[in-house]
């Protein structure tokens, strides 16, 4: 009873997902109505559950792997809402919907559940870190899913593939740009969890796990270093949008360990 | 009542003889007047395109109207029959509706008739030609036509190697405003092709050829640049879509005189339009990062492959079309009765 709001919005983002699979296969997608309601909805489902947790928790409710992931796939829709119809990019949600749907899948079908109870001290630098960094991520995921579309796009132009997916995919170079300007959106939103992080440090008095620390700055390095080599013209676009994908991949399955040493004080 | 439909087309008339029939802006009032006194006509609306001219008219006495209208046909032809075909309700209602959603036309769901329906319609009510009659059946076919081209795919894609050219630019830059052309061999197709993507926005065109006169000419008539053919490659480096069609025996655009000009680019993807045979661009620099390489074959494919779907789309159209009639005829049917 207490996941009813989290199953209903898993449940939406099926919904858009499945829609969006029968609508490529019939080859006549049309991005925008359907897959828009559907992730309006599981965000509104999501925001309640995590309120709600909130509440229960006494804090910002990303004090386990489960919350964590529920609070990824909440940056990643809220992100998608808030630049999706900028870009014009529509198809975006097609992408996005399934991936949030597998992060809450497997939020659902893990092991370990909601916490009980906040474990921040309520120490409001590591609160703001924490949570600026998972919708940093939340950035991150939607960079990973404009760099798919650019390489589906890039493949469809290269093999002279005319189909319902290349109708409705936006512009090679829109893409290009999205997929820029989220991991710049993303490395701000990063670059300032740690100086929350750093705060909490110095300020706060927060002892920081040493691993912990060194896979979030790997993570850190990895996008600046996509953004500083994109700057000097030694990352041209395509090996961009491969670049956001493998480090988001990395980061993605870096979450769990970076979470467990978190939680060890 | 009855919605009686007469006209010839391109499938029923060659353009010798349909030109003999259309009916320019400047004479239709007077032809409308004219066709409104055959006895039993209650109203009637004029088609007339480079693909078809029709007559579409209300009337209780159907075969009375079909005989005036071929009277008037014949006087407009010195006396000869037309190659005239003729519906009656439900087929006219259908013949409207097909024609309105392009599944009549030359090329199958072309958009362009549907504006011109409208013109003809707004023309006859300007005249008072039409009827309530005609009122709900012209405005039920647009709406006909908008359904079926937002709900099927009869539209997609491009039927001609200059669209697909420019959908094609759409599907790489997004705008064209502001990108740069160049025109390397300044033959027919490829200033067809130019002039396609300058009316979509385009902002600089640039003309080599190896008469250097002609690539003048061409670029003044375009509102381009000329440059001689062998500095082409140093007008390159703000170039977006590069068209070629020289009719030189071997490659000009090869892999290893495009590479070093793609790295001052910063990435910025190119799009290779080569209209020539034999092919003007080596194969291999469409693996090249950013760089998209369409020859003649790959755009007649694409051509080939929207028609193809347009093709497949027909049957769901032609469903679509079947209710709408079934839809009007039954307000026909209440109309009448509300009358008597």
């Amino acid at each position: 009873m207490d996941r009813i709001l989290l199953t209903g919005a898993t449940f939406c983002l099926l919904l858009s997902f499945g829609y969006t699979l029968f609508a490529l296969g019939a080859g006549r997608f049309q991005p925008g109505r359907v897959n828009l309601v559907a992730i309006l909805g599981g965000f509104l489902l999501l925001t309640l559950d995590l309120w709600k947790r909130g509440q229960a928790q006494g804090s910002c409710p990303i004090n386990s792997l489960f919350d964590v992931l529920v609070f990824v796939s909440w940056s990643i829709l809220l992100i998608y809402l808030v630049i999706g119809p900028t870009y014009h990019i529509s198809l975006l949600g097609a992408f996005t919907s399934p991936l949030v749907f597998l992060v809450l899948l497997f939020a659902q079908l893990g092991p370990v559940g909601p916490a009980a109870q906040g474990r921040f001290d309520h120490d409001p630098w590591t609160e703001l870190h924490a949570a600026l960094s998972l919708v940093a991520y939340g950035a991150f995921a939607l960079a990973a899913v404009a760099g798919l579309m650019y390489l589906v796009q890039d493949r469809q132009l290269k093999m002279h593939k005319a189909g319902a997916l290349f109708y409705n995919l936006p512009p090679i170079t829109d893409l290009g740009v999205a997929n820029a300007r989220l991991i710049r959106l993303g490395f701000g939103l990063l670059t300032a969890g740690f100086a929350a992080g750093f705060a909490a440090g110095h300020i706060g008095g927060v002892h920081v796990n040493g691993l912990k620390f060194l896979a979030s700055v790997l993570i850190w390095a990895g996008y600046g270093a996509i953004l500083v080599l994109r700057k000097f013209r030694r990352l041209p676009p395509r090996r961009m949008a491969e670049a956001s994908m493998l480090v988001f991949g990395a980061a993605l399955l870096a979450l769990p360990a970076i979470q467990y040493l978190s939680s060890l004080k | 009542m009855n919605i009686v439909c007469a006209g010839i087309n391109h499938r029923s008339a060659t353009v010798d003889i349909r030109e003999k029939f259309a009916v320019g802006p400047h004479e239709l009032e007077q032809a409308l007047a004219r066709i409104r006194g055959i006895d039993g006509l209650a109203g009637a609306v004029i088609v007339s395109t480079c693909n078809r001219v029709e007559y579409y008219t209300a009337s209780v006495c159907p075969l009375r109207v079909l005989d005036g209208l071929r009277g008037y046909l014949q006087e407009r032809n010195g006396g000869n029959d037309a190659p005239l075909y003729t519906h009656e309700s439900p087929a006219s209602i259908r013949h409207l509706f097909r024609v309105a959603s392009g599944l009549d036309s030359m090329v199958i769901g072309e958009t362009e008739i549907l504006g011109q329906l409208k013109q003809a319609y707004a023309a006859a009510t300007d005249c008072g030609a039409t009827t309530r009659h005609l009122n709900k059946l012209f405005q039920h076919a647009f709406r006909v036509a908008k359904q079926v081209r937002s709900e099927t795919q009869i539209t997609r894609g491009s039927t001609s190697v200059g669209s697909v050219a420019v959908d094609l630019a759409g599907k790489i830059f997004g705008g064209l405003n502001g990108r740069t052309i160049m025109i390397l061999g300044a033959g027919d197709v490829s200033e067809r092709t130019a002039r396609s993507l300058v009316s979509r926005g385009v902002g600089t065109v640039i003309v080599a050829n190896r008469t250097f006169d002609r690539a003048a000419r061409l670029a003044e008539e375009i509102g381009g640049m000329a440059v001689h053919f062998d500095n082409w490659h140093n007008a390159f480096d703000n170039v977006d879509i590069l068209i070629c069609s020289t009719a030189a025996p071997h490659p000009i655009v090869t892999r290893e005189k495009l590479d070093p000009l793609l790295k001052r680019r910063d990435g910025r993807p190119l799009f290779i339009i080569d209209l020539a045979v034999p092919r003007d661009a080596e194969a291999s620099v469409n693996e090249l990062d950013g760089v998209y390489l369409y020859d003649i074959d790959s755009l007649e494919e694409i051509v080939r492959q929207s028609l193809e779907v347009r093709r497949a789309e027909v049957v769901r159209c032609e469903k679509m079309i079947d209710l709408h009639v079934a839809e009007f005829v039954g307000w026909m049917r209440n109309h009448i009765a509300f009358l008597k």
